[in-house]
């Protein structure tokens, strides 16, 4: 078996002689007789190293790795650079606890420093924290944020991920903030409706831009209809499309969340990915989570530390602003690498070509009989269409030729399907696509 | 050092994405960014250099002993990472077909199967993204099962006055009141004391045991029935899960939901707080409620069966942080259910031995053996010398090692709590002695000394008091965005 203890049994006697027992069973003596383990775990022998990379290779051999993705709902293929994997394997950050001594900790510090900085200038807001778990997390936390003693209603677009909306109800269940759904009409949030159940109790309203549909959300003016209330905006964007479409606090947003994964985190079957979270600076102590900040040390120099901890956990118990303590810190670099390599040019031509080519898919694939788009207006990377002929034969044809094919929606939108496209997908794999589509669906 | 803003010159940069091959769509100025977006603009040479410099000003497990209690730092295997990198892991879709991705659902069912029977529950869930958001989850079970039975006066979570903070933060999270009851002097719960806050309005109660004192509550039989008599039940915070492996299972202690912190007791890393994996176990009473649908194995595929209908609801988007459970699965599978226990019994075998060797010089506030880890209390050296528990950790950063938690548990005075965990050697855990006991010589004849550590790292002791009051959370660029 394989192990990583290195104390040898000579050593374990002469350690246990120091204490003063005889062996190790003595020093579980606390452990209640009736209840002590006196058979082995049920769990196979360990294997040395290789075995282990054997077996594990032989598991991941049993999924299928698609080459051509035409699959988003929540979850991004982007390029990730180089360089990006390079840096966050390095072991200092890999293996780091949370940065508590900040003496021996200022590249983590910096690091999330540097990438609050740069969550703000996507989002236009004034502070972000170090991260949450993912986007969906990250919304539920924003919605909580902004309960007051009497605005105690969370509005929520039914055109969110419908994720994102089942976290937020679980979070919010068994508290005394009521979430309600704002319907949408056309695939897009029902504006009439919106104005009829705002009220003076609403604590906030919470949009998806672009929405689950890929549909670009008339948001300045949502975000006006929230603050005639004196309502919170929270916006749930898609980081990638901060590189052309409005920030979030062009649209008046006073909370700024989303899933940071399409940043140069890979896919990985759904986690770890990375929530993002920047707020006014009103809402600064409300947010959860960690926070650096910039201070100078006992030289006067320069130095980061952890910050307005008052918040949390650790020190204020029941009464703390969110009980997150781990978040996913070395996503959060990931990320920061990530901008830092692409820089604004590479961001807006990533969000540009995804657009793009979205288009050129939307407008081949709507030529095809029995394929059109469900929902009109603007869109960003994503749009819906109908499928001509049985959904899951088209996508198991489209399997076979090692193509994930767009997501097949449910309820309301069964039979339609979710597409995606990014800057990965080459004009030749579109094609194909589309040659593909038009084959099976002619049949 | 710069930051990488300051490292910035306008028209750098790298060469990353080729032209796009398609007509360029354009963005109505509906929807069109007009605020200037500043990013770094470094070329690659630049980019790398800046990160080995923050590299070189981060302390990890492969610089040094790392002691930090109730964290488990112990070695993080590189085999786990290599794994995870596996494209047929790491590349992926969360929606794709089951049928082609068997071996997702096979490492989550195996690891279920393993923790599960670790921990003595009947099911794991793996959404929970850390120990927190288990807790989170775990009390949601706690709830829903109360409010099935319509036993709707069951409103409170009792929580002993040495727990972690998560631990009443989770509680209120989830929409309970918490009860604190009073540990002994001993730092054990008190059962005279829990007996008076029991009733009929007891939803729960959660406990880590071995406790944060590092010792294991010989009278957590009567505890946990204590609660299940009052109709509450059992949450067990499986922080200090680490001591315990192969050798008592919460599940026959008498608890009916736990979380695991994969990032502490099976071995995957921190990665400087996170992302971690938190998921949660329990007996079949609580199976219905879990958040995210079982997966069950049928004409030898892999599938997920219905969700239940009385389940909690999802905690986060998709199944959590798979590919931290496929570096536990691959330590667990090098381990095996022996090297689990001998991992648990070296761990506590070096807790025993460096506070056996520490204690004819320092106050080691509990008597007995300890588990995986011992709280060391400079109490006196505060009232005789005016060196804290703050100034021995920090001197011990010029030592190079990285100091134990401080301040934890909030029931001892000026704590260090030491947790070595079981990957160190003899030779390091007395290298650390050596250094405890040369620290404390030095605070008894020099405490200024003290005061004025660390001097050998890259920054001395930073304005924590300035960092709150005037809160710098961001780099400002200036006007021409340099």
């Amino acid at each position: 078996m394989g192990t990583y203890v290195p104390n040898t049994k000579k050593e374990q006697q002469e350690m246990l002689k120091e204490i003063g027992v005889s062996d190790l069973r003595e020093l579980f003596r606390a452990i209640p007789e009736e209840v002590f383990l006196e058979r082995p775990l049920n769990i196979p022998a360990g294997l040395p190293e290789m075995a282990v990379q054997q077996k594990m290779s032989g598991i991941a051999g049993k999924n299928k790795v698609f080459h051509s993705i035409f699959r988003g709902a929540g979850a991004y293929r982007h390029y990730i650079p180089s360089i990006v994997k390079q840096i966050t394997s390095k072991e200092e950050f890999v293996t780091a606890y949370t940065p508590y001594q900040a003496e021996i900790s200022q590249g983590i510090l910096q690091s999330i420093f540097e990438y609050q900085t740069m969550i703000c200038e996507l989002t236009g807001l004034d502070v972000s924290n170090a991260s949450v778990y993912d986007g969906a997390s990250a919304a539920a936390e924003a919605v909580i944020m902004c309960k007051e003693r009497k605005r105690t209603k969370a509005l929520v677009a039914e055109s969110v991920h419908p994720e994102t909306l089942e976290t937020i109800q679980t979070y919010c269940s068994g508290t005394d903030i009521e979430v309600v759904l704002v319907p949408a009409k056309e695939g897009r949030t029902d504006i009439d409706e919106l104005r009829r159940m705002i009220d003076n109790e609403t604590a906030c309203v919470l949009l998806q831009q672009p929405n689950y549909y890929g549909i670009l959300e008339d948001a300045s003016l949502i975000g006006d209809i929230v603050h005639e209330k004196d309502a919170k905006f929270i916006l749930s964007c898609n980081p990638i499309s901060l590189g052309v479409l409005k920030t979030p606090a062009e649209y008046g947003a006073d909370i700024a969340v989303g899933e940071g994964q399409p940043f140069g985190i890979p896919l990985s079957f759904g986690g770890p990915y990375l929530g993002f979270m920047a707020a006014t600076e009103k809402l600064m102590r409300r947010l959860p989570g960690r926070i650096v900040g910039e201070t100078k040390d006992s030289r006067g120099e320069r130095a980061f530390v952890l910050t307005l901890q008052a918040r949390e956990q650790h020190i204020r118990r029941e009464k703390a602003s969110s009980n997150i303590c781990s978040n996913q810190a070395l996503c959060a670099m990931t990320a920061a690498v990530y901008l830092d390599a692409m820089g604004a040019k590479g961001l807006r031509q990533a969000a540009e070509s995804s657009m793009s080519k979205a288009h050129y898919l939307a407008e081949k694939l709507t030529k095809l009989k029995g394929f059109h788009l469900v929902y009109s207006g603007e869109f960003f990377h994503e749009f819906v269409t109908t499928c001509n002929g049985n959904v899951d034969n088209v996508l198991a044809a489209l399997e076979k030729r090692g193509i994930l094919g767009g997501y097949p929606l449910s309820g309301k939108d069964e039979g339609h399907l979710l597409w995606c496209v990014t800057e990965m997908n080459t004009k030749e794999e579109m094609d194909t696509l589309v040659g593909i589509l038009e084959e099976v669906t002619k049949a | 050092m710069k930051l990488i803003f300051e490292k910035s010159n306008a028209g750098r940069g790298c060469e990353l994405l080729p032209e796009c091959d398609v007509p360029v769509t354009s963005v109505d100025d509906k929807f069109r960014r007009n605020k200037e977006l500043h990013l770094p603009e470094v070329s690659e040479t630049e980019l790398s250099r800046h990160y080995t410099e923050l590299m070189k000003r981060t302390f990890g497990v492969n610089d040094g002993f790392y002691p930090l209690g109730s964290c488990t730092m112990k070695y993080n295997p590189k085999v786990n990472d290599d794994i995870a990198k596996l494209s047929g892991f790491a590349e992926i879709h969360p929606l794709q077909p089951v049928g082609s991705a068997q071996g997702c659902l096979e490492v989550m069912k195996l690891a279920e199967e393993y923790l599960s029977e670790v921990t003595g529950m009947d099911a794991m869930d793996f959404q929970p993204a850390a120990g927190a958001h288990g807790e989170f989850t775990g009390l949601k079970l706690i709830a829903a099962y109360h409010k099935e039975r319509k036993d709707t006066k069951r409103t409170k979570i009792i929580v002993p006055d040495s727990a972690h903070g998560t631990n009443p933060a989770s509680a209120a999270m989830a929409g309970f009141s918490v009860i604190n009851v009073a540990s002994t002097k001993e730092g054990y719960v008190d059962p005279e004391e829990l007996k008076k806050v029991v009733g009929d309005d007891t939803a729960g109660f959660m406990l880590t045991n071995p406790n944060t004192v590092g010792m294991f509550d010989e009278n957590i039989l009567e505890i946990t029935k204590i609660i299940h008599d009052a109709g509450g039940l059992n949450y067990y915070d499986g922080a200090n899960l680490n001591a315990i492996m192969g050798l008592v299972r919460p599940g026959d202690m008498g608890f009916d939901v736990v979380h695991l912190n994969l990032h502490k007791t099976f071995s995957t890393p921190h990665g400087g707080g996170g992302p971690g994996s938190g998921p949660v176990g329990c007996k079949e009473l609580l199976i219905k409620y879990l958040p995210s649908s079982r997966i069950i194995l049928k004409d030898g595929k892999y599938e997920y069966a219905e969700k239940s209908p009385e389940s909690i609801g999802r905690v986060k988007a998709f199944y959590g942080n798979f590919l931290i459970v496929v570096r536990a699965l691959t330590y667990i599978l090098t381990l095996g259910g022996e090297g689990l226990k001998n991992a648990s019994e070296n761990a506590v075998l070096n807790a025993n031995y460096m506070m056996s060797k520490l204690q004819e010089s320092f106050e080691i506030p509990f008597s007995g053996h300890c588990m995986h880890e011992f709280v060391i209390s400079l109490e006196q050296l505060k009232q005789e010398k005016g060196v804290s528990a703050l100034d021995f950790a920090k001197t011990l950063l010029d030592y190079g090692m990285h100091p134990p938690t401080m301040y934890f548990p909030l029931i001892v005075h000026e704590a260090l709590m030491v947790e070595p965990t079981e990957t160190e050697t003899k030779e390091n855990l007395e290298l650390a002695i050596e250094v405890y006991k040369k620290v404390l010589e030095q605070a008894k004849s020099d405490p200024e000394l003290l005061h004025q550590s660390p001097v050998k790292t890259v920054i001395g002791r930073p304005d924590e008091v300035m960092a709150a009051r005037n809160p710098i959370l961001r780099y400002q660029f200036n006007v021409n965005g340099e």
